[in-house]
């Protein structure tokens, strides 16, 4: 359980003029549950997209490695190959694309091939464990899901598509509570039937309450101001940032 | 840059394939006057009230001037356009009578197997003039008439060919109708008797294989009452360095109660001058459906045009038109609601790579009788780059109170966001915007015959290789 996945040493990012991150660092090992928590406009959800690459952000200095490759220096494409994922706060609507042939294509690229019917039936039963009515799947990607059912397909794409890792960027935000429920399911079937990694992004403990958290991070202004173990959790839940911001 | 022009090389072959002209190949002299439209007309033995419109038409012809608008074609010179190739071989009605090296191109692609498959019937045009006409018999025995042009002019509906032939379009309505007027040749007759519905479709193919000619095809179709017909046409040609010329023309005259559907994929070479026309007059409660991919030709003027003459008359309008490096697509669509309650739905899209340039014409006009019409046109627009262009140009002249006309354009980009998402899911960048490409067309291409959308899906990939980097 103690081999290393993800290795983030003094990571610097920005956007535009501004910096956002300053020099964090972050380890996680194979099958670990991280949770990365901070007051909004931290730069939590910098940290996962520019993990992901996304080229609105620049790497300003740092080093990350992913299963022992230089993750910066991989294209965004290879690095979801290469086993990250990241569930955006903010799914993007792509029409004219169905939501399944969309996961297919993207299974493809992976070297993943099955024929259609062995795909349907696959996709059928993870959608049963989100309680996602069948339809979705030849719905377009995205356009016109409520905000729960963004979410659900989030994750969906996270049981359809075997990452090693995994960044959740506040999947569980604007949820209800029974879909806060599912979507929790759902991180738990992928990290118990698959032994990903996780590191969840969140305000809400509620999607962490079936989880056994290992090691919980506080941002704070971009930088990490506290580690814990999952006790620091409820210690943040009980007595918030406070402590943290008037450093 | 490289592996652009490698992929296009490679990718196109299917298209490009061209024979060499041989002997057995009859060519007239290239350019326009009398004695060629004679010659044409000898050549095709025209009956004597042909060879006079012929030569109307080229008196026609040379009184008009060119569109004053639109996208230049001062390249195109009539001089050295030869108007009439034919392979020295009779039309066939089954393909192992078709010339082999012939064959071999249609095969390839694709023809004869989506007659098998889907088709109700075949037509196969090779330059000027048909190679194969086919016709389910069951189709047939419904009295339904599908065949080349020539032989209709000579058939049981001869009369009614010579009635209606060019008075849908005169050749009065434009410099390249009158051109089409005076030398035209193939094309296929389809004639849909009362209550007859054709549930599979017609279809027919052109093909120029010739370099520096013309193809003049004409196609006339009569839909009458209470029948319903879907007809496909396809087009391709190889690449040459010199000019080709298509100047079709499609006449189409929908009854009462009817329902007609007219579906094109359009992929000529890109040395191609694509002044076409298309007009259908409509009758009362009746249903004209357009479905039209436009991809390739160097120039391209396409406006089909949907008279509703009859009330309660429909006409719907989805069009795409994809233009890359060097292409000027100017196309659109007019409607001319002539009677009260009819309406039309149209949504163009069109999409521009590469310093190509899309514009959308569309033209409404309801009349003074067209009480209580509506219309509703949507233009979308995508540019793949910043060196592109996409202009949108709606006209509407309404003459009447009770109307309800609605028009929307929106122009957008392939957006950063979606491209990172899809990356972000393991999808390459080049493979994430051909998806999203395709996905913009998707509302064309799921109007198509299965192998029709596969063939248009597969023109955007070709045309989104090499996008990036």
């Amino acid at each position: 359980m103690s081999k290393e996945i993800l290795k983030v040493t003094n990571l610097s990012v920005g956007v535009g003029e501004k910096q956002i991150l300053h020099n964090v660092n972050l380890t996680i090992n194979e099958g670990e549950t991280h949770v990365l928590m901070g007051p909004n406009g931290a730069g939590k959800s910098t940290l996962g997209t520019a993990l992901m690459g996304n080229p609105k952000y620049e790497i300003l200095s740092g080093e990350v490695s992913f299963k022992g490759e230089d993750l910066l220096e991989m294209e965004t494409d290879k690095r979801s190959q290469a086993g990250l994922y990241l569930s955006f706060q903010n799914p993007i609507e792509v029409p004219g694309i169905s939501f399944a042939n969309f996961i297919r294509s993207a299974m493809e690229q992976r070297g993943e091939k099955m024929s259609l019917w062995k795909f349907k039936k696959a996709l059928k039963e993870k959608m049963d464990v989100l309680n996602m009515k069948e339809e979705y799947a030849e719905r377009d990607l995205n356009v016109g899901f409520s905000g729960g059912e963004k979410k659900k397909a989030e994750i969906l794409q996270l049981l359809m598509l075997h990452p090693s890792l995994a960044i959740l960027d506040e999947t569980d935000s604007g949820l209800d509570v029974d879909a806060v429920k599912t979507v929790s399911t759902g991180v738990e079937e992928y990290h118990r039937t698959q032994q990903g990694a996780l590191l969840i992004i969140t305000h809400n403990t509620k999607i962490l309450d079936s989880l056994h958290v290992d090691h919980t991070h506080v941002l704070v202004d971009g930088r990490i101001v506290a580690e814990g173990d999952g006790s620091l959790v409820a210690e943040i839940n009980a007595n918030g940032f406070e402590k943290y911001m008037t450093k | 840059m490289e592996e652009k022009t490698y992929v296009e090389d490679v990718d196109r072959s299917v298209y490009d394939i061209r024979n060499e002209e041989g002997d057995n190949v009859y060519r007239i002299h290239q350019g326009l006057t009398k004695e060629i439209v004679m010659k044409i007309s000898e050549e095709k033995n025209d009956p004597q009230w042909m060879r006079d419109f012929r030569l109307k038409c080229l008196d026609i012809y040379n009184d008009l001037k060119l569109p004053n608008w639109g996208a230049d074609i001062s390249d195109l010179n009539m001089d050295e356009i030869a108007t009439y190739v034919r392979t020295n071989t009779k039309m066939a009605n089954t393909w192992k009578d078709v010339p082999k090296e012939i064959k071999d191109t249609f095969e390839q692609l694709g023809i004869p197997q989506a007659e098998r498959e889907s088709l109700a019937g075949v037509g196969a045009q090779y330059d000027s003039e048909l190679v194969y006409h086919n016709v389910r018999k069951e189709v047939e025995d419904q009295g339904v008439i599908y065949t080349d042009f020539e032989s209709a002019l000579r058939g049981p509906y001869a009369d009614l060919v010579k009635e209606k032939f060019m008075t849908i379009i005169k050749p009065e309505e434009h410099k390249f109708a009158a051109l089409h007027g005076a030398v035209w040749s193939g094309g296929s007759f389809v004639y849909v008797p009362k209550g007859v519905d054709v549930g599979i479709p017609l279809q027919s193919y052109f093909r120029l294989n010739a370099a520096g000619a013309g193809q003049f095809e004409h196609t006339l179709i009569i839909v009458e009452d209470g029948a319903k017909l879907h007809f496909i046409e396809g087009c391709s040609a190889p690449k040459y360095n010199v000019n080709n010329l298509h100047a079709g023309l499609v006449e189409i005259v929908v009854g009462d109660d009817a329902t007609m559907r007219y579906s094109t994929i359009e992929n000529w070479s890109k040395n191609m001058y694509n002044l076409n026309s298309k007009k259908a007059i409509v009758g009362k409660n009746s249903k004209m459906e357009w479905v039209s991919g436009s991809f390739g030709s160097h120039v391209s003027y396409l406006y089909p045009c949907t008279v509703l003459n009859g009330e309660n008359s429909h006409m719907e309008f989805t069009g795409i038109t994809f233009a890359g490096e060097g292409q000027n697509l100017d196309t659109g669509l007019k409607v001319i609601q002539n009677a009260p309650n009819t309406s039309s739905a149209v949504s163009t899209k069109s999409i521009s790579k590469g310093g190509g340039i899309c514009t959308t014409r569309s033209e409404v006009v309801i009349t003074a009788k067209g009480e209580n019409s509506k219309s509703a046109v949507s233009c979308e627009s995508l540019m793949i780059d910043d060196i592109s262009r996409s202009d949108t140009i709606p006209a509407m002249d309404i003459r009447t109170n009770t109307a309800d006309v609605g028009h929307e354009a929106t122009i957008g980009r392939i957006s950063d966001e979606a491209v990172f998402y899809m990356m972000a899911r393991g999808i390459p960048e080049e493979e994430a915007k051909t998806m999203i490409v395709s996905g913009f067309a998707e509302n064309v291409s799921k109007e198509l015959p299965l192998e029709y959308a596969v063939e248009m899906n597969n023109l955007i990939r070709l045309e989104m290789k090499g996008s990036i980097g």
